[in-house]
């Protein structure tokens, strides 16, 4: 009786692209700002004026292309999209309809067990952001700030071959990865610099033909690409059960209430009256731009984690974390080469690294721990002087104080118990106070061999020896 | 004017040289004439105060360095060019109150190059027109006959000069606009190469079309002009890389295309007079061969579309929220926009956005936008298969002379046929001259000079040569009075 639906979804992601100045003139492009102060005459549309292509937009776009192993467009084309909105200036977007800058090209994703996914890409183009309405600031009047108008965004559009909301947000993880690890977005995604629409419809498994899709504007966050498809494929399918059908229409998602809803006023079929923008010319990528580029490219996400894979023998969750984050590759990175050993390093950097980066908000590029240190503090637990505990207590020591590992040790009174005679006076100690679960032990109850650990490194408040410790239990409690 | 109203920007500079005239002298009689012949609407604005203090600079420069380049030149803006801190109004209510927060490239090379800006003239309303009938302050006089057109969208630089207001000026030419109102008030004018001539802060019709060029009394004083405002920009993508026109010509004979379709279109006195120009380049050495111009009967319908088209887009930043005429207590965001724009513009120019938005819509943009691409690409292949044959092209410039004001109204398509010989080197972006070449009933003529991509060398060339054994460029108007048809 009951359907078995497919949900259907592709996504175009807007990248702000990392130039200084804005993609047709040459104000600054910088997040904040007294409203209209990062804006110049061709940012706000002032009569006469004319745009020029910031070139490394363009140099920005081709690194993509390749990266993707998408096709470049040789030669570059701007059209116009005509609309009338109060924050867009010319009355037009400069964007790119008939030759986008990159065609095709494709995607892995990580399916998150293991697999991977390849997402072919339509294409991916230039155009210009627009401005902000403020409609708080004064009473009855709009205010309009371009200091956003002019940023340099590449539209990144997927086939619609994602097929879960699970799927389109390691799409969007994937991407974001990439143009970071390219270095041509700082991929802030609470800046915006990274916003994706989503188109999603549902058929029923097994048919080919698509269903009426619905499109979600403007979702700011892996999370919320993943709950806003979740609610609206629900949506569809409640629909579609119950009798009705899917309206092909604008959405929004409100990540408050969890739901998408119909964006304000009639949706009307918009002609966009798109042409060749007369005012820019063709502008031709050259071989040696394509060179240049290519020469540049640095390691991509998806090759840096076969190399994860096969030097470091780290799983598959390591590799695709630490991937995911150039700044935070570079810093396990750092770590394994003061010579520890690269599993364990991933570990602390997945870990505790991972864990205070998240508490703090901070960025991976801004780790106050030294790679150094926190290699020194592993290398201390592989000789034994310290425990993993005493470790963890004193990455926080040196996150929050900064300096230097070893002197923390020493100040810190946590470098490990490792005398042997001590230890074995501990554990005889441990024993007496408890001879009945030494002779249940010996009678076969083994486990409790973790009971008396346990007991010795209470009595050494965390300071001994763990792995010694487990030795001299086993001798004392079988040899005796 | 000291040195006679009507002297040429190159008596101008000996007399400045000479200190017989100082730059100031000039500058106050242009606007006592701007002022006393107020009744030809030729200027939109005068900047008397600005004149002045750059004329009394411009004087202290001759004193210091002698005379050079355009020092002391007194000359008026079409006012379509952006100069900072004065009216820029395109003759437009959109942009009434619209003073200009930046300098249009050639602005700020004419300011450099020494020249004294002493105001701007009228036009069309946004270029748009062969008339200068449809700006916001009225028609534009024509100074040999007050009851007719000074043509357009130039109109008035071609006044201005041609009744001795100023010996130059700027203008703008999309379809014709600055050969047209040059021919019809006996005066020169060029349209340079596509590119020759930045296009930034010239505020723009159709920007595949639109070039600035100079407006004259000679052909020698254009290219003087033209020194000063061309070159590479690196504000304008569309801006050429090209060398410099020369500072002199080399004469030398030449073969020059007779293209029979624009001939063959001419009425009896037109055909008369322009026969008499042709054995007249003739007799300067010249040789003459017919060449054939295919297409040139679909150049109008073409360039209608797209300039239209480009215009339509080009229009949408007036839209009433950050600069030019806004509508009184809108209702909402679409009563702003509706009431701004039916207010800001004039007939002409919504006829203009209202097609070019019909022909770029979904449905439509195959059948005329596209097509009018086809053609055009057709008519510029036309002239580059005459010049592989010929260096330049001899044409007419209009069907008539000056036609009577309000004569074209009735139906905006037979001005658009006013624009028959002139639109084709303009969708072929190709350089155009018009000099002063007969007179009909008392009326100017002109003939058209169309040379290859940057050939304005030689065209000036063709034009000072033609100058120096023939002197229709010399009469000019008698000084006219307010009439009572001058409203």
């Amino acid at each position: 009786m009951s359907t078995e639906w497919e949900s259907v979804i592709g996504l175009e992601v807007h990248v702000q692209l990392a130039t200084e100045s804005k993609i047709f003139s040459d104000a600054p492009v910088a997040a904040g700002g007294d409203p209209n102060s990062r804006a110049c005459g061709v940012d706000l549309g002032l009569p006469g004026v004319l745009p020029v292509l910031n070139e490394s937009a363009l140099g920005m776009a081709v690194t993509f292309g390749l990266a993707v192993d998408g096709k470049i467009a040789r030669e570059c084309r701007f059209d116009r999209k005509n609309y009338f909105y109060p924050d867009l200036p010319k009355g037009y977007q400069i964007s790119q309809l008939a030759e986008p800058v990159v065609s095709g090209g494709h995607l892995d994703i990580d399916l998150g067990d293991g697999r991977s996914r390849r997402i072919h890409l339509t294409r991916a183009h230039l155009e210009e952001d627009a401005g902000k309405s403020v409609h708080d600031a004064y009473a009855g009047l709009s205010g309009i700030d371009l200091n956003r108008a002019g940023t340099p965004l590449l539209e990144v559009v997927s086939e619609p071959e994602l097929r879960s909301p699970h799927e389109a947000a390691q799409y969007f993880r994937a991407l974001h990865s990439l143009v970071r690890a390219l270095g041509i977005s700082d991929g802030n995604l609470n800046e915006g610099s990274m916003r994706c629409d989503a188109n999603v419809s549902i058929r029923p498994k097994g048919r080919k033909e698509l269903g009426e899709r619905t499109e979600i504007k403007n979702i700011n966050s892996f999370r919320f690409v993943e709950r806003a498809l979740a609610f609206e494929i629900e949506r569809q399918i409640g629909a579609v059960e119950a009798g009705g059908e899917v309206v092909r229409e604008t959405r929004l998602y409100d990540a408050e209430r969890d739901e998408t809803r119909p964006m304000r006023g009639k949706e009307t079929s918009e002609d966009y009256r798109y042409f060749p923008d007369p005012d820019l010319l063709p502008v031709v990528v050259t071989d040696a731009m394509l060179e240049q580029a290519r020469a540049r490219l640095p390691e991509l996400p998806a090759a840096k984690r076969e190399r994860y894979a096969r030097d470091f023998a780290l799983d598959d969750y390591a590799c695709a974390r630490l991937t995911g984050d150039p700044d935070l590759a570079r810093y396990f990175e750092a770590v394994t080469a003061t010579g520890v050993e690269p599993r364990q390093a991933a570990n602390w950097v997945l870990g505790e690294v991972s864990a205070a980066l998240n508490r703090d908000e901070r960025d991976a590029d801004d780790i106050p721990v030294p790679a150094e240190e926190l290699g020194t503090l592993i290398a201390r637990i592989d000789e034994g002087v310290i425990s993993s505990t005493a470790a963890r207590t004193l990455l926080a020591t040196l996150w929050r104080e900064g300096g230097d590992a070893d002197a923390h040790i020493a100040d810190s009174g946590l470098a490990q118990l490792n005398d042997d005679d001590e230890l074995r006076r501990l554990a005889q100690e441990a024993l007496q106070h408890h001879p009945d679960q030494a002779d249940q032990y010996r009678a076969g109850k083994t486990k409790l061999l973790g009971f008396f650990v346990g007991q010795v490194m209470k009595a050494s408040q965390g300071k001994a020896n763990p792995r010694q410790v487990n030795e001299l239990l086993r001798e004392l409690l079988t040899g005796v | 004017m000291a040195g006679g109203a009507f002297a040429t920007l190159s008596e101008l500079r000996a007399e400045l040289a000479a200190r017989r005239v100082g730059a100031v002298e000039l500058a106050q009689a242009c606007l006592d004439r701007i002022a006393a012949q107020a009744h030809l609407n030729a200027f939109v604005s005068t900047c008397p105060e600005r004149a002045l203090a750059r004329a009394e600079a411009a004087d202290r420069r001759i004193a210091k360095e002698g005379q050079t380049a355009l020092v002391g030149l007194p000359f008026a803006h079409k006012d379509i060019f952006c100069v900072q801190g004065l009216p820029t109004t395109c003759a437009s209510n959109m942009l009434a109150d619209f003073v200009a927060p930046y300098d249009a490239t050639v602005a700020a090379r004419m300011d450099a190059a020494g020249a004294v800006l002493v105001g701007k003239t009228n036009m069309d309303e946004f270029a748009m027109g062969s008339s200068s009938e449809t700006g916001h302050l009225g028609s534009v006089r024509n100074p040999w006959d007050t009851g007719r057109v000074a043509g357009g969208s130039s109109g008035g630089s071609a006044a201005a000069v041609a009744a001795g207001l100023v010996p130059a000026a700027t203008g703008t030419d999309t379809g014709g606009s600055i050969r047209q109102p040059a021919a019809f008030c006996g005066v020169s004018g060029l349209k340079p190469t596509y590119g020759r001539v930045s296009r930034y802060g010239m505020i723009a019709f159709a920007s595949s079309l639109d070039q600035g060029g100079p407006m004259a009394r000679t052909a020698e004083d254009l290219r003087l002009l033209l020194a000063c405002m061309e070159g590479r920009d690196p504000r304008d993508s569309t801006s050429a890389d090209v060398p410099p026109t020369a500072a002199e010509a080399t004469p030398r004979p030449l073969r020059i295309g007779i293209p029979g379709e624009y001939w063959d279109a001419l009425g009896t006195d037109m055909g008369t007079a322009l026969d008499a120009a042709r054995r007249g380049i003739e007799g300067l050495g010249h040789n003459l061969a017919a060449v054939s111009l295919p297409h040139t009967r679909a150049a109008v319908a073409a360039y209608y579309v797209i300039s239209s088209a480009e215009a339509s887009t080009n229009l949408s930043r007036y839209d009433g929220v950050r600069y030019g005429h806004r509508a009184s207590a809108p209702k909402d965001l679409e009563d702003l926009y509706r009431r701004s724009r039916s207010e800001g513009f004039g007939d002409e120019v919504k006829r203009r956005i209202l097609t070019g938005a019909y022909t770029l819509s979904v449905g439509y943009y195959d059948a005329y936008y596209q097509k009018a691409q086809r053609v055009r690409r057709l008519i510029r292949q036309d002239f580059l298969d005459a010049f592989a044959s010929v260096d330049a092209i001899l044409a007419p410039v209009t069907p008539t002379p000056a036609f009577e004001l309000d004569a074209m109204q009735a139906d905006p398509t037979d001005m658009y046929r006013q624009d028959a010989f002139t639109v084709p080197a303009s969708l072929a972006g190709l350089p155009a001259l018009s000099v002063p070449c007969g007179q009909i009933g008392g009326l100017p003529v002109g003939m058209q000079l169309i040379g290859p991509h940057f050939a304005e060398d030689r065209l000036l060339a063709l034009g000072e040569a033609w100058q120096r054994e023939t002197d229709w460029h010399m009469p000019h108007p008698r000084d006219s009075r307010a009439g009572p048809e001058a409203t």
